[in-house]
């Protein structure tokens, strides 16, 4: 039941041509050291999937920027000019969804079925006539579920058995994208034993999680950006 | 551009009692014109209901930011969730507000926002989900572009966010309402004359007897 992984070990699971799921928006919830361990280790044509592209030199963009990326799927990377540049000449595959709907996407994936029915950019160039379909007298679109091979998790406590808690706004996508993976890399600076999180707290339960990793000391990344302060 | 002018007209729009989505940039300035006692919740789509003023870097905690990255503080009664449920809220309808800028707003309420095709597509982020199922939608933005070309048209060309969903524009000139009977201009900025404000609107605005001054 002890989840507890090196994390060479955890990373070294995930193969050429994976798709993972990276959990944050913007900074918080970015597991940035799960990250940097995938980039060391060099695995090439991933599909990642993340609400943004962070910015330039900071988590999945480091991995965009090393070529290890073929595709993207993300809602909204204009904080990241490498990314657009990438993208606007052809090298890096991106797919645009409305946040909400890949939100709700990987929540469904996640939840064991395989798409709902919604109205969101019903008459906008996003949607493909083809995907309309006539419901209770009602035109509605069509939007399969999103689920992954892995999903790189950032947590601010878990257990030993992976029970997680998230802090403020890095929650985001991370509790959907736990559920709508195969196998689920949690790395985390606060692990705890066994009945130290209070059962009613836990955001994610350990059932849906393979690994936790031990991140002794975070990095810079992880601090508050001066820049982005009032002064 | 005169953007504090926009954005003090812009307070005026936001009651005690009601929940609040403001958008990157612009919008998101609004907060420090609010009073700091008022009654509203702010929603940020991150996962936040209740983000209050940017935080000092003595007080700003390193999870916690609006959408546009800012480090945020809250206020009591605030509360996180995940991005389904920060959508939910969205797509119910639970938002009284929603204040986001625009590339081009038409007659008919219809807006684009998100996409200059060739030039700048950087995604879509919430700003469907906001444009189309905000009860209330206040578009802030210059009456023209850098070039001097309108921004309100009688029909936008660039790809749209969302049709038939704008209820106001606060722009550097004047303040306009999309109605069932077309586009209404309600209010001139102080220094600004009508014939101004018709000859940098390509959209038909109709004119009422009282046209009021911010």
């Amino acid at each position: 039941m002890d989840k507890q992984r090196e994390i060479g070990d955890a990373i070294a699971c995930i193969p050429d041509g994976a798709s993972i799921m990276v959990g944050g928006f913007g900074s918080p919830g970015t597991p940035f050291s799960l990250l940097d361990e995938l980039m060391r280790q060099g695995q090439s044509r991933l599909t990642l999937i993340k609400n943004d592209a962070n910015e330039v030199g900071l988590g999945i963009s480091k991995l965009i920027e090393n070529g290890q990326v073929s595709k993207l799927i993300t809602t909204h990377i204009g904080l990241n000019k490498r990314v657009i540049e990438l993208m606007n000449t052809g090298q890096l595959e991106v797919r645009f969804h409305p946040q909400g709907i890949l939100a709700e996407k990987i929540r469904v994936a996640g939840a064991g079925s395989y798409g709902f029915l919604s109205d969101i950019g019903i008459d906008t160039e996003i949607t493909d006539p083809a995907e309309i379909i006539d419901w209770e007298g009602k035109k509605l679109k069509i939007e399969a579920a999103i689920a992954a091979d892995f999903a790189l998790i950032s947590a601010e406590r878990a257990d030993v058995y992976g029970n997680l808690c998230y802090s403020a706004t890095a929650m985001n996508f991370s509790p959907l994208m736990a559920m709508a993976a195969e196998q689920v890399i949690v790395e985390t600076a606060n692990v705890m034993r066994a009945g130290d999180i209070i059962p009613e707290q836990v955001h994610t339960p350990s059932a849906f999680v393979t690994a936790v990793v031990h991140v002794a000391k975070l990095s810079a990344d992880y601090q508050v950006m001066e820049g982005r302060c009032e002064h | 551009m005169n953007t504090e002018r926009i954005l003090q007209r812009a307070a005026r729009e936001i009651s005690p009692g009601q929940i609040v989505n403001l958008g990157i940039g612009l919008p998101t300035r609004l907060i420090a014109h609010l009073s700091p006692d008022m009654d509203v919740m702010i929603h940020s789509e991150n996962g936040v209901l209740g983000a209050w003023k940017r935080a000092t870097l003595d007080s700003a905690k390193a999870t916690l930011i609006d959408a546009g990255g800012d480090h945020i503080t809250t206020r009591p009664g605030s509360s996180y969730f995940d991005s389904a449920v920060s959508f939910a809220i969205i797509r119910r309808g639970k938002l009284d507000l929603s204040i986001m800028g625009a590339f081009q707003v038409d007659q008919d309420g219809n807006l684009a926002n998100w996409k200059i095709p060739g030039q700048f597509s950087p995604g879509i982020g919430g700003a469907m989900e906001l444009a189309q199922k905000t009860p209330r939608l206040l578009i802030l933005c210059a009456h023209n572009d850098k070039y001097g070309n309108p921004k309100i048209l009688k029909c936008c060309s660039l790809p749209l966010t969302a049709s038939r969903c704008v209820s106001r524009i606060i722009t550097d000139k004047a303040v306009m309402d999309i109605t069932e009977d077309g586009m209404v201009l309600r209010e001139l900025a102080e220094d600004v004359e009508l014939q101004d404000v018709l000859d940098h609107t390509d959209a038909e605005l109709l004119l009422p007897e009282e046209i009021g001054r911010f």
